[in-house]
């Protein structure tokens, strides 16, 4: 591993690695904590209905794409706000018709099209150097927007109502959030592909959410067991020559039922203390 | 005379085409104890959500202290139904005082983050709770974790505390600690709290509200009798649910009429 590092595309490769676990951390908390993974799913691949709008029209895909993922995220969250228990019913469709459309949009598009899979899985071993200076740029907004908002968020995610008694202006945080989950599902997605984002999104918030005392810890703690997940997962990709996002998302996976398992092991040797 | 700390006035409110509330008047007074009782359905949550300012009502006004709700947040102090709810959030009792103390209006402030954390103690300590500050809130039982949010009520100062159906998830030892504790609170505060609880009618509330999409307030209900009376004429007149047992406890007392208090 330590001689591959001699390779650009492995320097990038990990660099990307380590900016999306951040990212992700960071608002994959916040969308496990206010329960939005469906909705990430659900804006990630209506996004697509973007990209294909992009190749039809030949407008600029990054702008297509994230536009397309912020329109359909407002309507989602608009929609979540206003019928709660029907909301994830709504999510699925415009789930389905944005892949949809993506994919008709890209059968009337002449010409060589990107393929599916690659939206699915990224390309992280092929991150242009470029594309690293705009993720760590948005991911520096991104966290700073935290930042000033952070008791905010805390107050709205755990209890709603008395934020909004407390005079924290609880709808437009609300759409804030989404939004910024919009854009960053989108950025990262161009990097390591929509599946990776979506288990960096949920696994080590997931993870985290147990061993730790505060929103803050917790937001900390998944940044570093994503990168853990993300070199680990690359590290197996390069020895057993694994695709890598694949291999990445196993390894989460592998973990995260281990913490399962762990737990349980845990309660069972508290109860057999009591006895 | 001192403004009331409550005040609406022909108030309606509309569900999906559907009156819940239909020209609500009510004044609340310094150190009221007031029970709101009434059917599921009738209109109790709204009442309390248009009180809070989290509903706006359909035609007539709500005032606290003079003012619209929403503006004095720190005059009311909300004690929310469901104790359970977001269980797995990472955030310590302490933590969860202290959103009680956050302020949106100092965000880029530096807060008195030592002040606060001595108050949100404080504010544990009156409730019991101090020593279980650093726990987790997935760690304590329903009673503790009402006491801390309780806490986080207490420490926003306020005048008015406000409880929806507090006693919903405790058990009869945990609602007599309850009550005897919000009785206690009330030498200094105003309380309003939803409850279909009996006990609480009978034995702590000094006034009684009765909410069935018309509102029947019965103020200083003195004597329990009175205050049997009060409950009773509600219970006829809007079929509260537990109006069987104020039929029972009627006729243990037969020479009080059934008329408004």
């Amino acid at each position: 591993m330590v001689e591959a590092l001699q390779f650009e595309f492995v320097q990038n490769a990990l660099i990307a690695g380590l900016l999306t676990s951040i990212i992700c951390g960071v608002i994959g908390t916040l969308v496990v904590v206010n329960r939005l993974v469906f909705l990430s799913g659900g804006i990630a691949h209506s996004a697509y209905g973007g990209i294909g709008l992009a190749f039809y029209f030949g407008w600029p895909y990054m702008i297509c794409a994230i536009g397309f993922a912020f329109l359909s995220s407002m309507v989602m969250a608009a929609v979540s706000l206003k019928s709660k228990h029907r909301s994830d019913t709504i999510i699925g469709v415009m789930w389905a018709m944005g892949m949809a459309c993506g994919i008709l949009l890209l059968d009337m598009t002449p010409g060589y099209n990107v393929d599916l899979m690659s939206y699915l899985f990224g390309s992280i071993l092929s991150v242009p150097g470029s594309d690293l200076v705009v993720m760590a740029a948005i991911g520096v907004v991104i966290l700073a927007l935290i930042g000033y908002f952070f008791q905010d968020l805390l107050a709205m995610s755990y209890d709603e109502e008395f934020a909004q008694i407390r005079g924290v202006p609880v709808k437009r945080l609300y759409f804030m959030l989404i939004g910024i989950v919009a854009i960053t599902v989108v950025m990262v997605v161009q990097v390591v592909g929509l599946i990776l984002v979506i288990a960096l999104l949920t696994i080590p918030p997931y993870i985290a959410e147990k061993y730790t005392q505060s929103l803050f810890g917790m937001m900390v703690l998944s940044c570093f067991i994503g990168m853990f997940f993300t070199t680990g997962g690359l590290w197996l990709s390069y020895t057993y020559d694994l695709t890598s996002g694949a291999a990445i998302i196993f390894l989460s996976g592998c973990l995260f039922f281990l913490s399962l398992i762990f737990d349980k092991v845990l309660v069972l040797t508290k109860k057999a203390d009591i006895l | 005379m001192s403004t009331p700390i409550v005040q609406i006035d022909d108030l309606f409110f509309y569900y999906n085409g559907q009156v819940v509330l239909r020209d609500v008047n009510l004044v609340v007074e310094r150190g009221d104890f007031v029970s709101i009782i009434g059917p599921n359905g009738g209109g109790k949550t709204t009442l309390v959500k248009l009180i809070l300012g989290l509903l706006k009502p359909a035609s007539g006004t709500v005032k606290i202290q003079g003012h619209p709700p929403g503006n004095n947040g720190t005059a009311i102090g909300y004690v929310p139904q469901y104790l359970n709810h977001n269980l797995n959030f990472p955030a310590s009792a302490m933590d969860v005082v202290l959103m009680g103390k956050y302020d949106p209006s100092r965000r880029m402030l530096f807060r008195r983050k030592k002040k606060d954390r001595i108050e949100a103690l404080e504010a544990l300590d009156k409730l019991g709770m101090a020593d279980y500050a650093k726990r987790k809130i997935t760690d304590l039982s329903g009673g503790q974790r009402q006491r801390v949010l309780i806490a986080r009520a207490l420490v926003t100062r306020p005048e008015l505390l406000v409880l929806d159906e507090p006693t919903a998830s405790l058990d009869s030892k945990g609602q007599t600690d309850f009550f005897s504790l919000l009785k206690e609170l009330n030498q200094e505060l105003t309380i309003l709290v939803v409850s279909h609880d009996l006990l609480i009618v009978s034995s702590y509330a000094k006034s009684i509200a009765c909410v069935n999409k018309k509102l029947h307030y019965h103020r200083d209900v003195g004597t329990t009798s009175e205050l049997m009376n009060a409950y009773y004429a509600c219970a006829v007149e809007e079929v509260c649910p537990v109006d069987h047992i104020m039929e029972v406890i009627q006729d243990y007392s037969p020479s009080e009429g059934a008329g408004h208090g």
